[in-house]
C-alpha cells in the first residue's frame, strides 16, 4: 500500500494544478464557438457586404403591417393598481435603506423621505377608501 | 483569388490522383450553398400542394439538401412562388422577397406564377411574378409535378455552382452594388401600382413587319 502511494507520487508532477484543465477547456470552447462567427463576419466583410433597407430592417416579417391607431387603449381604472404597486413594491425598496441609515441621515434627506412616505401613505388611504384592500 | 484559381489543370489532376484535392474558395463556397438551399415556407395556391408532395417521403426534396423550409424570410435562400399571385397578395410576396438575405433565388412554379395561367384574364390576378422580382427558374405546368420542382431545383443548383462572386464577371445577385430591395407595389384604387418594375421586366415590344 505504502509502495503504491509512493509510486503514484512519483508519476504526478510536483506543481500539479487540477484547475488548469478547466481553463484550457474554456479557452478551447471559446475558440471553437468564436471561430465560425469570426469567419462568417470576415466573409461578410470582404465578399458579401450586407444590403440593408427599410423593408429588410422592418420589425414585422410576414405580410401586412398591423393596423390600428398609434396609442394603445387601456382601462383608466388601472391607476389604482399602479398606486398599489408603488405603495407595496417601490416603497418597500426605499424603506429598507431608509430604516437602516435613519439615525445617520441629514435633516433634509429625512424630511424628503418623510414627504415621499406621506405621499404614498395618502395613496394607501385612497386605495383603502376605494375598497381595494378588501378581499372579494 | 486563390492560388488554385491560376493552377495548372494537369497539376490538379495529378494531385487528385495522389489523393490531394485542390479547390478554389469560390467552388467550396458554391458547393456549400447549392447543397443547403433553404426554401421559404409559403404557398399561394394548388401548386403548393405539389411543393408539399415534393418535400414528403416519396419525392423527398431532402435528397438535394433543400428540405429545411423556413417559416421566416430571414433564414431562407429560395422563394418558391407556388401558385396564383393575386394583386392583393403581390405586395406581400415582394415584401417577403425583400426581407430574405442575399444571395436569394426565386423559382416561379406553375403557369400562374409565370404568367397568370388559366386565371390570366381575371381582374385580380397578377400576370406573372417576374414583373416585380427577378425569377431564376420557371417551371411550366398546371400544376407541375413534384419531379418538375426537383428538376428546377437541380437547375438552380447548377446555376449556383457556376456563379462567381468576385472577378470581372460576378453573378448579378452576388455583385457589389446589386439592389438589396425591390420596390413594393401598392394596391391602388383601380389596379396595382406600378403595374411592373421596369428594372426587372419590360412589356414585350410588338414589331410589325412592313
Amino acid at each position: 500500500m505504502v509502495g503504491q502511494r509512493a509510486e503514484r507520487k512519483q508519476l504526478m508532477p510536483a506543481n500539479y494544478g487540477p484547475y488548469w484543465f478547466i481553463l484550457v477547456l474554456l479557452a478551447a470552447g471559446a475558440v471553437f464557438c468564436l471561430t465560425p462567427l469570426l469567419l462568417a463576419w470576415l466573409w461578410a466583410r470582404f465578399f458579401m457586404p450586407g444590403r440593408p433597407g427599410p423593408t429588410k430592417n422592418a420589425a414585422y416579417e410576414c405580410g401586412l403591417d398591423s393596423p390600428g391607431a398609434d396609442g394603445p387603449r387601456f382601462k383608466s381604472e388601472y391607476y389604482l393598481y399602479g398606486i398599489l404597486f408603488l405603495v407595496f413594491d417601490v416603497e418597500a425598496v426605499f424603506l429598507f435603506p431608509f430604516a437602516a441609515s435613519f439615525t445617520g441621515l441629514p435633516a433634509g434627506a429625512a424630511v424628503g423621505m418623510l414627504v415621499f412616505l406621506l405621499l404614498l401613505i395618502e395613496g394607501l388611504a385612497w386605495a383603502w377608501v376605494k375598497g381595494l384592500l378588501t378581499w372579494k | 483569388m486563390t492560388p488554385a484559381g491560376s493552377m495548372d489543370e494537369g497539376l490538379r489532376n495529378e494531385l487528385s490522383r495522389q489523393g490531394v484535392f485542390v479547390v478554389k474558395l469560390t467552388d467550396l463556397y458554391n458547393w456549400g450553398r447549392k447543397n443547403s438551399i433553404w426554401p421559404l415556407n409559403f404557398g399561394l395556391a394548388c401548386c403548393a400542394i405539389e411543393m408539399i408532395a415534393a418535400s414528403m417521403a416519396r419525392f423527398d426534396i431532402s435528397r438535394f439538401g433543400a428540405e429545411v423550409f423556413r417559416p421566416s424570410p430571414r433564414q431562407a435562400d429560395l422563394m418558391i412562388v407556388a401558385g396564383t399571385v393575386t394583386k392583393k397578395m403581390a405586395p406581400q410576396v415582394v415584401r417577403l422577397y425583400n426581407q430574405m438575405p442575399d444571395p436569394k433565388y426565386v423559382i416561379a412554379m406553375g403557369a400562374c406564377a409565370i404568367s397568370g395561367g388559366p386565371f390570366k384574364q381575371g381582374y385580380n390576378v397578377l400576370k406573372g411574378i417576374d414583373r416585380y422580382i427577378p425569377v431564376d427558374v420557371s417551371i411550366p405546368g398546371c400544376p407541375p409535378k413534384p419531379e418538375a420542382l426537383l428538376h428546377a431545383l437541380i437547375t438552380l443548383q447548377k446555376r449556383i455552382e457556376s456563379e462567381q462572386f468576385a472577378g470581372p464577371n460576378p453573378a448579378p445577385r452576388l455583385a457589389r452594388g446589386a439592389p438589396g430591395e425591390y420596390p413594393v407595389p401598392r394596391l391602388g384604387a383601380h389596379d396595382i401600382e406600378p403595374p411592373f418594375n421596369p428594372e426587372v421586366w419590360q412589356p414585350p415590344k410588338l414589331v410589325r413587319e412592313e
